[in-house]
């Protein structure tokens, strides 16, 4: 197996799945992340799903590929979903593919408490 | 001129050969963006080209050597002035329409997950962004990036 430059780690409680991206989200990584957040989503049934990119310090489109994938997936099981915290650099990515328009782009902390 | 604002004058040249293998994704963009820190330039724009870098490694990867593994070609160039010229090249199945493939949101891979948004990326993040391509032939994508060098009074 070769070494990943992505992973997550999770908190789950009371309808709501906080996910903390870290490291490169690229093709390369995408795919092990997909299967494991989706298993989540599937065993939790969250009614909201927070996205913290805040450790991401590298995303290409593969990475909007992502987002919008657990963001379908979510919407599908009848929950939302919001991104918080994204870096410099992705932020830049997320408006080229104007992300926001579609998912809400928040603070951790505020998120958090809703 | 061809290459707007761009000179022809080449002062270092790089290149590399990898196999199409995903974990070369994130070698291939940390290895162009060493040899162009020579320049000294911007974060953001060291970041612009890391990201044009692996998305233009990651078609190779993704569509040109779909079912097979096969050789990809990058030429990096340090122009006189500071500018950048990366070169990316396969020799995977090609691409029948660029106009078409080129537009934001198109993917013939929607299964895989693919946003259709590399060529977006490119075309936005480098200031030039040129796609030749030939079906059964093989595809090559050259982009020029102009670096602001902080490290000099410009
Ligand atoms: N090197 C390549 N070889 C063959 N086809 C390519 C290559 N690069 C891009 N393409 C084609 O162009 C389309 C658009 O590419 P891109 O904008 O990167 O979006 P995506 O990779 O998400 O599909 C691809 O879906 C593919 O059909
Ligand atoms: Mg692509």
């Amino acid at each position: 197996m070769l070494r990943s430059n992505s992973g997550f780690e999770h908190e789950y409680s009371e309808g709501v799945l906080y996910v903390r991206l870290w490291g490169e989200i690229d093709h390369h990584g995408a795919a092990t992340l997909r299967g494991d957040i989706d298993s989540l989503i599937y065993e939790k049934r969250p009614q909201r799903l927070l996205l913290d990119l805040s450790g991401v310090g590298f995303m290409d489109s593969s990475g909007l590929g992502l987002i919008m994938g657990r963001y379908s997936l979510v919407g599908e099981l009848g929950g939302s979903m919001a991104i918080l915290d994204p870096t410099e650099p992705i932020v830049k990515i997320l408006n080229l593919a104007g992300i926001k328009r579609i998912i809400a782009i928040e603070k951790t902390k505020e998120a958090k408490k809703k | 001129m061809r290459n707007k604002g761009f000179s022809s004058v080449v002062t270092n040249e790089m290149k590399l050969k990898l196999p199409s293998c995903s974990v070369n994704e994130g070698v291939a963009r940390a290895v162009v963006a060493a040899f162009c820190a020579q320049l000294d330039p911007a974060a953001s724009e060291l970041a612009d080209i890391k990201c044009a870098v692996s998305e233009a490694v990651t078609n190779c990867i993704v569509h040109a050597y779909r079912d097979s593994v096969g050789w990809i070609y990058i030429t990096v160039k340090i122009l006189e002035g500071g500018g950048v010229r990366v070169e990316v090249r396969d020799r995977g199945c090609g691409i029948a329409d660029v106009r078409a493939a080129r537009r934001p949101l198109f993917t013939t891979d929607p299964s895989g997950e693919r946003s259709g948004m590399g060529f977006t990326v490119m075309e936005n993040f480098m200031d030039i962004l040129r796609v030749r391509s030939k079906p059964g032939k093989g595809t090559n994508v050259v982009m020029f990036k102009r670096l602001s060098r902080r490290g000099e009074n410009t």
